[in-house]
């Protein structure tokens, strides 16, 4: 049942199974992860889909060299949703393209299940891709588009016929199939771009900010769709953005990238509540810098000394070992206010109180000095306590509040 | 004033009379050499009533028919040839990584378009000469042939280049992405989408071999008489208006020929 890939690195070598139009979709089931491709691929946490070692890519010659990324090394997983997250420039698009066979690296290997791609040109690697700016084909329309890749693959039309047809339900577009794609709109072109590119059954698909191009409703429309999309086919997803919220809500896990290099790879709970080194606290979310000094560590703990002499417990990144001055990080919602000085391990004095709806900031500036730190307060029906501009307070820290970071 | 202003050129002082000076000075001969053609007269300068027995005359006159057939075999066939080798210059010099000597190729394509035409004139017309005398070699009307391409090439190339210029590299990666081999991508995807550029240029280097006056002047053997040599020699007799109707045929072949190109190209463009 299992459409043949002609061009794909390894044949899928588990027993095919009914593909998923043909006994999920109407019943009760859950989607099960590989059901598209008519294989069940089983639950392997630790196989990976790409397993990118140590590439690097330079542009230009001479002075004029320019190390895009330098020796990054990443592994990602069967049936995982992987965000590369970084500012622009940052070497995300350039390991993409890389992974796509649109450039070739400088150094380095890209494995596909195992096999080495990083030589084959772009049509030979069982990847797809999703362009930012969808390059769908003007003179054709959406069903053709949509079965371009199959029928490069030499599939009997028959099936591309098939094929189609479910690509268009599954991305709810059965009704428009006959258009020009230059005749709808942003958020239909989207959607037709993404059955293009799943309709071969790549091994991953990789995605080029897709959602940039959409305004604000239609974007968080499509975040849920991309996720769903992604659970239903069970391919793995390289998702590549600058935006931290869609890297949040999307992921299994998250390469943060800057400057050609990946910081760090985590779920994005670890991203969020521990980041590792100062780039990635500041780049996600809101976050609070303070310095101390180690006085002692302990099983991945470290106590911290503050100028003020209070201590807090702090923990730090793997393999990594903190010793004198550091800097921590904490989340503004994982620190409180208390009215008495006395009662709080750092003390400072409110310097401005901001109002959000869902949650207030307080401002306070540290007695020891330096910046600002913020405190985000839940806003409930009945807040316990207010506070003026201008009163001295007190901050306390929830448990595993504070990190200590590597630089 | 919301709106920021942008200049109407209607509005601009002396615009209305100079265009139609222009418009006057364009189109004015051309009007009138279309009118005399129905002279019943047979002078050329001097109206005496409405007939179309010029345009009999001239479809029964065989010179004409010669004169059209050979136009007609060497602009159809330099046409095609010179748009060929047009497209492929123009892929070759967009879609491929930059090579030692691609500016200098540049020029080299475009250099035809600078040099005055007497000069090419003169040149091809030794080049012939000198095979001719060394060789023995006379192609007959495939000289013709053979200059002509020469020269469209330059005004087949320009559009068709803008149009590979113009369009979106990511299609091109997109269809490499989905499997296409890269005879597949430009078949498929690159070719159809450069088919406006393609007809524009060809329409150009149609129109450039139709009417070419000088190179063919020169070149031409015996027999091969190209309708604007027939115009040529016809003139230098006592005018009939004949000549009126051969010439508003041409122009009214040109007009449709242009025009069909033009809605083609559009009509792909979509």
């Amino acid at each position: 049942m299992g459409i043949a890939f002609k061009n794909r690195v390894t044949a899928p070598q588990l027993p095919s199974r009914p593909a998923y139009g043909d006994n999920q979709i109407g019943t009760n089931l859950p989607p099960r992860a590989g059901s598209l491709n008519g294989v069940i691929v089983p639950e392997q946490p630790g196989k990976s889909a790409i397993e990118v070692r140590g590439v690097r890519k330079v542009f230009g010659t001479g002075e004029n060299q320019v190390a895009a990324l330098d020796t990054v090394s990443v592994s990602i997983r069967e049936n995982e949703f992987f965000t590369l997250l970084g500012p622009s420039g940052c070497g995300k698009t350039t390991l993409l393209r890389l992974i796509a066979g649109f450039d070739f690296p400088s150094a380095g290997e890209i494995l596909l299940h195992g096999q080495d791609i990083a030589p084959l040109p772009p049509f030979k690697r069982p990847v797809n891709t999703v362009f930012q700016s969808y390059a769908l084909f003007p003179h054709m329309t959406v069903a053709q588009n949509i079965g371009f890749g199959l029928e490069m693959l030499g599939t009997p039309k028959a099936e591309i016929e098939a094929r189609v047809a479910q690509m268009l339900k599954l991305v709810k577009m059965e009704a428009l199939k006959a258009r020009r794609t230059s005749q709808i709109s942003g958020g239909q072109q989207q959607r037709v771009a993404l059955a293009r590119a799943l309709a071969p059954q790549p091994k991953v698909l990789l995605l080029d900010e897709p959602l940039s191009a959409l305004d604000y409703k239609l974007r968080k429309e499509m975040q849920i769709e991309l996720k769903r999309l992604q659970h239903e086919t069970g391919i793995t997803f390289i998702f590549v953005t600058h935006d931290q919220e869609e890297a949040l809500t999307m992921s299994d896990r998250i390469a943060v990238m800057s400057a050609g290099k990946i910081l760090q790879v985590g779920s994005p709970r670890d991203i969020y509540d521990r980041p590792a080194e100062r780039f990635v606290a500041d780049f996600i979310g809101e976050t609070n810098f303070l310095a101390g000094t180690v006085v002692s560590k302990k099983s991945g703990v470290a106590t911290v000394k503050f100028a003020s002499d209070a201590t807090i417990g702090a923990g730090y990144p793997e393999g990594f070992d903190p010793t004198g001055e550091v800097t921590l990080v904490v989340r503004p919602e994982h620190a409180d206010l208390v009215p008495d000085p006395a009662k709080g391990t750092i003390t400072g004095t409110l310097s401005n109180i901001v109002y959000f709806g869902t949650d207030t900031h307080y401002h306070v500036k540290l007695d020891g000095g330096g910046e600002n730190f913020i405190v985000r307060h839940q806003n409930t029906r009945s807040s316990p306590v207010t506070y003026e501009t201008g009163a001295k307070v007190g901050i306390q820290f929830e448990e595993d509040a504070a990190r200590v970071l590597k630089d | 004033m919301a709106e920021p202003r942008t200049i109407d050129i209607k509005d601009q002082p002396g615009f209305r009379s100079i265009a139609i000076i222009c418009l006057l000075v364009l189109y004015v001969p051309v009007l009138i050499l279309m009118i005399f053609s129905l002279n019943s007269g047979s002078l050329v300068t001097h109206w005496e009533g409405v007939t179309l027995g010029w345009y009999g005359s001239a479809l029964r006159n065989a010179e004409f028919h010669n004169a059209a057939r050979n136009t007609l075999i060497i602009s159809v066939t330099a046409t095609i040839v010179s748009t060929i080798c047009a497209t492929l210059a123009a892929i070759g010099m967009t879609r491929v990584k930059p090579w030692r000597g691609l500016s200098a190729a540049f020029m080299v394509i475009n250099l035809p378009l600078m040099v005055p035409e007497i000069i090419t004139a003169v040149a091809t017309l030794s080049f012939f000469a000198l095979i001719a005398g060394m060789f023995g070699l006379n192609f007959g009307i495939g000289n013709l042939i053979l200059a002509h391409t020469v020269f469209c090439i330059p005004f087949a190339y320009m559009p068709i280049r803008a149009r590979l210029e113009d369009m979106d590299l990511t299609l091109e990666y997109a269809a490499a992405d989905l499997y296409a081999t890269p005879w597949n991508a430009f078949r498929r995807i690159t070719l159809p989408l450069l088919v406006p550029g393609i007809m524009s240029g060809a329409a150009l280097a149609f129109i450039v071999s139709f009417d070419d006056f000088t190179i063919t002047q020169l070149v031409a053997g015996p027999g091969q008489t190209t309708l604007p040599l027939y115009i040529w020699n016809q003139i230098r007799r006592p005018m009939t208006p004949e000549i009126n109707a051969i010439s508003t045929i041409l122009l009214l072949v040109s007009i449709l020929f242009v025009s069909v190109s033009f809605l083609i190209a559009r009509q792909r463009a979509k």
